[in-house]
């Protein structure tokens, strides 16, 4: 068999390809901004010392974590409607979807990051006489975010990976583009080769600029 | 309580679209994690032992798939493999795009089970005289295993929540099904909410599994 590669239909649509990309970034950086606050807050909640916060929190967890995100996806984006919220449009309802979602990945992740900050620091802090919200702030974050930094970019980079399902809302980002210039111009392997490299591509970049941030924010052992 | 009613009614009618949509994804999810594992199994053998040409090619195979959203996999299994003249299903296109992503992950566990068995292990199987084949069957694998069973059942988990995305090339499993349905009926947050729970109580049932068999190999203590 023998196939004649043209790449031209896919450069012709290569800018909205890009700008796809860049979308899929913002829609990604902005959940995991928001999850990781979910995340804190969730991961405060479930070490709570009231057993119907814990179960709560878990419950969230375990929710999400076991559906499909594009079952959320949908049942964010049509269900709200019905309870009659029609504020949303369909780029808010797949960042709120993709925020809640990465919410339950990052309250396991803070969690696990809690329990490993080393109880000495927080008694030292105690002894010196920073009051609870100080410890936090001061002696606790600044452990607990060296310690979650590798599971960030890990969780940043599915996330971007996740966004690729807004093309099922109809939200313009990469996946949704070269869906578009396949449809209209059957360069069916060109097309799909061009998006993955896109993809790839951004994948190790974030996970190479972040490798850089973690080097730079190592615990000196 | 006349919207009760209603979705109870219109549940009842759909009864048969729904379990045929849930025998999909199962039917799907077991495909893609057999498949995957069969791949991952050898592969991740190859990527601990294999010569370098051939750790090199697993290396790209399990890094490229990796790094692309399943999404685009599907879609370029669904238009890719059509377009080389292999005429297959969506369904097909599906299985093979989940299996070889589910097969990248696996490799990926499999060689860091095996690879994090001490050397100490190979090392005693080689002084008692063990073969290689017999080195990794009865020395490495029985302690890899365990440490496997986890990241494998998160996987297919995810093999389970991945089927979901074949809605969009038109394979009717559990989402589209219940889409359909809810497309008929105009009944929302109700269809969802039972399709969210079939895949909860799926995916509780592959936990459970896994959590048995985690128990069922722990009997070397680390």
């Amino acid at each position: 068999m023998v196939y004649y590669f043209n790449f031209d239909p896919v450069w012709r649509g290569f800018g909205k390809l890009l700008d796809g990309l860049a979308l899929g970034l913002e829609m990604a950086v902005v959940s995991l901004l928001a999850g990781t606050l979910i995340g804190i807050v969730c991961a405060h909640a479930r070490l709570s010392s009231s057993a119907l916060v814990r179960r709560a929190v878990w419950s969230y967890v375990e929710f999400i974590r076991n559906s499909p995100i594009l079952l959320l996806i949908f049942f964010v984006y049509f269900g709200l409607p019905e309870v009659g919220i029609y504020s949303l449009d369909k780029y808010q309802s797949f960042v709120l979807t993709l925020s809640i979602y990465a919410g339950a990945y990052l309250t396991e992740v803070f969690r696990v990051g809690l329990v490993s900050v080393p109880v000495r620091y927080v008694e030292a802090a105690k002894a010196i006489g920073l009051r609870p919200f100080q410890r936090q702030i001061y002696v606790v974050f600044p452990v607990l975010f060296r310690i979650v930094l590798p599971s960030l970019s890990n969780n940043l980079i599915s996330l971007f990976k996740d966004t690729s399902l807004a093309t099922a809302i109809a939200v313009p980002e990469l996946t949704f583009e070269a869906r578009e210039i396949n449809t209209y111009t059957f360069r069916v392997i060109e097309t799909w080769l061009v998006a993955s490299g896109l993809y790839l591509a951004t994948c190790y970049a974030i996970a190479f600029a972040l490798r850089l941030v973690e080097r730079r924010y190592a615990v000196i052992r | 309580m006349d919207g009760q009613q209603t979705f109870w009614q219109a549940a009842w009618i759909a009864r048969f679209a729904l379990l045929n949509g849930l025998l999909a994804t199962i039917e799907l999810s077991l495909l893609s994690i057999a498949i995957g594992t069969i791949i991952g199994s050898l592969g991740g053998i190859a990527l601990q032992y294999g010569a370098w040409p051939l750790r090199a090619l697993l290396r790209i195979y399990v890094d490229t798939l990796r790094g692309i959203p399943v999404l685009v996999l599907i879609l370029a299994s669904y238009y890719g493999l059509s377009l080389a003249k292999i005429q297959i299903s969506a369904f097909t296109a599906g299985v093979v795009a989940l299996g070889g992503f589910c097969g990248a992950h696996v490799s990926e566990t499999v060689r860091g089970a095996l690879g994090s068995i001490p050397i100490g292990q190979t090392e005693a199987a080689k002084a008692i005289g063990l073969r290689p084949f017999q080195r990794l069957w009865y020395v490495i694998v029985p302690q890899a295993l365990r440490r496997m069973v986890g990241p494998w059942v998160n996987t297919a988990v995810e093999m389970v929540k991945g089927s979901s995305l074949l809605a969009i090339i038109g394979v009717v499993e559990l989402l589209l099904a219940t889409k359909q349905v809810i497309a008929r009926t105009s009944i929302v947050i109700p269809f969802y909410l039972v399709a969210c729970l079939a895949y909860l109580l799926l995916n509780f049932a592959i936990a459970q599994a896994g959590a048995l068999l985690e128990r069922r190999f722990s009997y070397i203590k680390a």
